[in-house]
């Protein structure tokens, strides 16, 4: 009986999609030539798919009801391996030299593809200070980021100056940038901040796109010098690689000091601003100092990943901040799971890599990741690695307890 | 004189496309509190939809005010066949999510929709069949207003006033009412609020369709992507006007439209969007519950 229903479910499942995606699967019009194309293939394509997907998507629905109910007290066998230092110090240090061996077992192009998910691994990690800890909605990360870009294309081009020198620089008008937008913003809550710093970062892109005269328009600016290392002249395979390693750098050096600031006591003051904005108020916490910090420091790491990415494309026009990118970076933090520096990196690899080697599927590359958002969200919407708040444990000596 | 009554029918155009697509979003957002960011993809579909079934009975031989009628009435059935089944898909099961999640999903769903059409159909601009007739006693007026633009501001009117009736006299209006103001105590109230929130986004999706028609039909082309800047704008007029409130959007609609009529009109085109964003950006500083809006009581 119970069989009979659920394959009814799935017939009117699979009608129902049949229905829905006609006038777009089946019918293509030209409307030049005035010729009217039927691909009734793809109908049979969609029912069949759906009645199967139908059956797929109760059944996890139902394992995820079930985990919930069981699940109640204890922790997911993700955080066991995060909590337990056995198990946890051996993967890490396979991991680290995994990390340092990448780019002499694969070729230039892996390395290329890994430093730009690594980069957006910073990103995510930035992101998640404004989004994660602080509980404020950015829509438009991505015009802090081209701060930084374009404070490096242009600094270089009117000045001259160096990678290094502009680093810091491109950080600090970040962070200024970051605190522009959050004096005007410190009023608002939830939504209204999502739209405003969505409105934000679109203002910024269509600035470097319209105003000629200072950003060159939307065709950029080109010819963006490498870094340099101590003066050395470095072929393109070898600046790969050192650009790599720097990645590499700045990555540990975001996720020690990130560490840090969430245990500190502005970590903890955004976390209680995020909880409950109203009692965290009454504990005496300055609300405005504590988003304005948020927004800066959050800021300040794309700006730095900004400067990285101008100088590892050696190139930048308005093109490459667009809303999607925003949108990119935040479902890195909120699959990794908001707050969780581990979920964030493996979210970033996941959502940065799979495109890169779905390639071959290029046309549907795009369609999957839209898709994996939904399912992701559906199915798992506390992220991949939920992030666990520290407790402090009390544990009872075992002699005493007999 | 002519140019600025030029400027302020265009900007009254605009705006009425705007105010359609918001009422969707805002009426969205009033009841589960939740940008649907596949409210413009919504839009898109709606707008091939059109064209698809247009196209087909052009060419067997249909012709006038009788494709107009179909094609919207199919559009219409087709997006809000869309929207109620996005929301089973990708909202409903996240109703006791944190907030972030289902925004998350909602952009996945956006993405997913744009690359449907894109796959499905063509990622070329495709030409849209002008389906407003001329109307003759327009004639003398041709220079100021089109017969397009009347037909969008006389629909975008008469969809508003029939939406404030429903909502306020209609059970499923009451009932949609409730739901937005307190969730739980209509639940308890014998409120079915799956229903009530399938039938928020069927209205809000059919809406949409209705402004993807006439703007389709009114600037002549349409592709997959459409949908994303009209949402973008839709929801800034939105919230703009107060979010959840019905004539905040259309007056959000309105200013918005305005605006970016006189901002291009006598300062620069190409700034279009900044004007509408800054106008955004301070509204919300001065203002931020929006025009119309009321701020919540906060209880501690």
């Amino acid at each position: 009986m119970k069989a009979l229903t659920e394959l009814k479910k799935s017939i009117v499942v699979a009608v129902w999609f049949m229905f829905l995606t006609f006038p777009i699967m089946v019918i293509r019009v030209n409307t030049i030539e005035k010729i009217i194309e039927w691909r009734w293939r793809n109908m049979i394509f969609i029912g069949v798919g759906s009645f199967l997907f139908s059956f797929l998507w109760r059944y996890l629905l139902e394992r995820k009801q079930k985990q919930q109910e069981v699940q109640k007290g204890t922790r997911s066998w993700g955080t066991l391996i995060l909590e337990e230092p056995k198990i946890y110090r051996p993967l890490l240090a396979v991991f680290a030299l995994f990390v340092l061996v990448f780019p002499f077992i694969f070729s230039t192009y892996q390395t290329n593809i890994m430093t730009t998910a690594l980069m957006y691994v910073i990103l995510g990690l930035g992101l998640n200070i404004v989004v994660g800890l602080a509980g404020l909605l950015d829509l438009g990360y991505v015009a802090f980021y081209a701060v930084g870009a374009y404070s490096y294309a242009l600094i270089n081009y009117h000045f001259g100056l160096g990678f290094w020198a502009v680093l810091p620089v491109g950080a600090l008008l970040a962070a200024f940038f970051g605190i522009l937008l959050g004096f005007p913003v410190l009023r608002l809550r939830g939504d209204y901040l999502a739209i405003v710093t969505l409105g934000f970062g679109e203002i910024i892109r269509l600035i470097l796109e319209n105003w000629n005269a200072f950003s060159f328009g939307p065709s950029g600016i080109a010819h963006i010098p490498r870094p340099g290392l101590l003066g050395l002249n470095l072929t393109l395979n070898e600046s790969i690689v050192y650009m790599y390693y720097l990645i590499i750098l700045f990555c540990l050096l975001t996720i020690f000091i990130i560490n840090r600031l969430q245990d500190s006591r502005i970590g903890r003051a955004w976390i209680a601003l995020r909880e409950d904005e109203i009692a965290c108020q009454a504990m005496g916490i300055d609300k405005t100092k504590t988003k304005l910090t948020a927004f800066a420091l959050g800021a300040t790491w794309a700006g730095m990943v900004g400067v990285i990415f101008a100088a590892k494309t050696t190139f930048v026009n308005p093109a490459s901040f667009t809303f999607l990118e925003s949108a990119m970076i935040l479902s890195i933090v909120v699959l990794g799971g908001m707050g969780s520096i581990v979920g964030v990196f493996i979210a970033a690899m996941i959502l940065i890599l799979t495109p890169e080697y779905l390639r071959a599927f290029s046309n549907y590359r795009m369609l999957l990741f839209g898709a994996v958002m939904v399912l992701m969200m559906v199915f798992r919407p506390q992220g991949i690695v939920p992030n666990v708040r520290r407790t402090y444990k009390f544990r009872i000596p075992e002699k005493e307890v007999r | 004189m002519d140019y600025f009554l030029e400027l302020l029918l265009g900007g009254l155009t605009r705006g009425s496309i705007y105010a359609l697509i918001a009422l969707g979003y805002t009426m969205v957002y009033g009841i589960i509190e939740l940008i649907n960011f596949a409210h413009g993809e919504i839009y898109m579909i709606g707008a091939f939809t059109a064209l698809i079934v247009a196209s087909v009975l052009t060419m067997s031989g249909m012709g006038g005010l009788s494709v107009l009628i179909l094609a919207s009435v199919v559009a219409v059935i087709y997006s809000a066949a869309y929207g109620f089944t996005v929301e089973k898909i990708a909202y409903k099961p996240l109703r006791q999510a944190p907030r972030l999640s289902p925004l998350i999903s909602a952009i996945g769903m956006s993405i997913f929709l744009q690359n449907y059409v894109l796959i499905a159909q063509t990622s070329d601009f495709l030409p849209f069949p002008s389906l407003i007739p001329d109307l003759p006693f327009m004639e003398p007026y041709s220079h100021i207003i089109g017969p397009a633009e009347l037909i969008i501001v006389l629909t975008t009117a008469a969809v508003t006033l029939i939406l404030t009736v429903f909502i306020k006299f209609t059970k499923i209006g009451k009932a949609m009412r409730a739901t937005a103001q307190d969730r739980n105590m209509a639940m308890l109230l014998g409120v079915n609020v799956n229903k009530v929130i399938s039938s928020t986004f069927i209205i809000g999706s059919a809406l949409a369709a209705i402004g993807g028609v006439l703007i389709a039909s009114h600037i002549g082309r349409i592709n997959f992507y459409i949908g994303f800047i009209a949402g973008i704008k839709a929801f800034t007029a939105a919230v703009l006007g107060g979010i959840g409130s019905i004539p905040g959007a259309v007056l959000g609609g309105l200013i918005l439209g305005w605006t970016e009529s006189f901002a291009t009109g006598y300062v620069s085109s190409d700034y279009e969007d900044v004007f509408a964003f800054l106008l955004l950006v301070l509204i919300l500083i001065f203002r931020p519950a929006g025009l119309l809006g009321r701020s919540p009581i906060q209880k501690v």
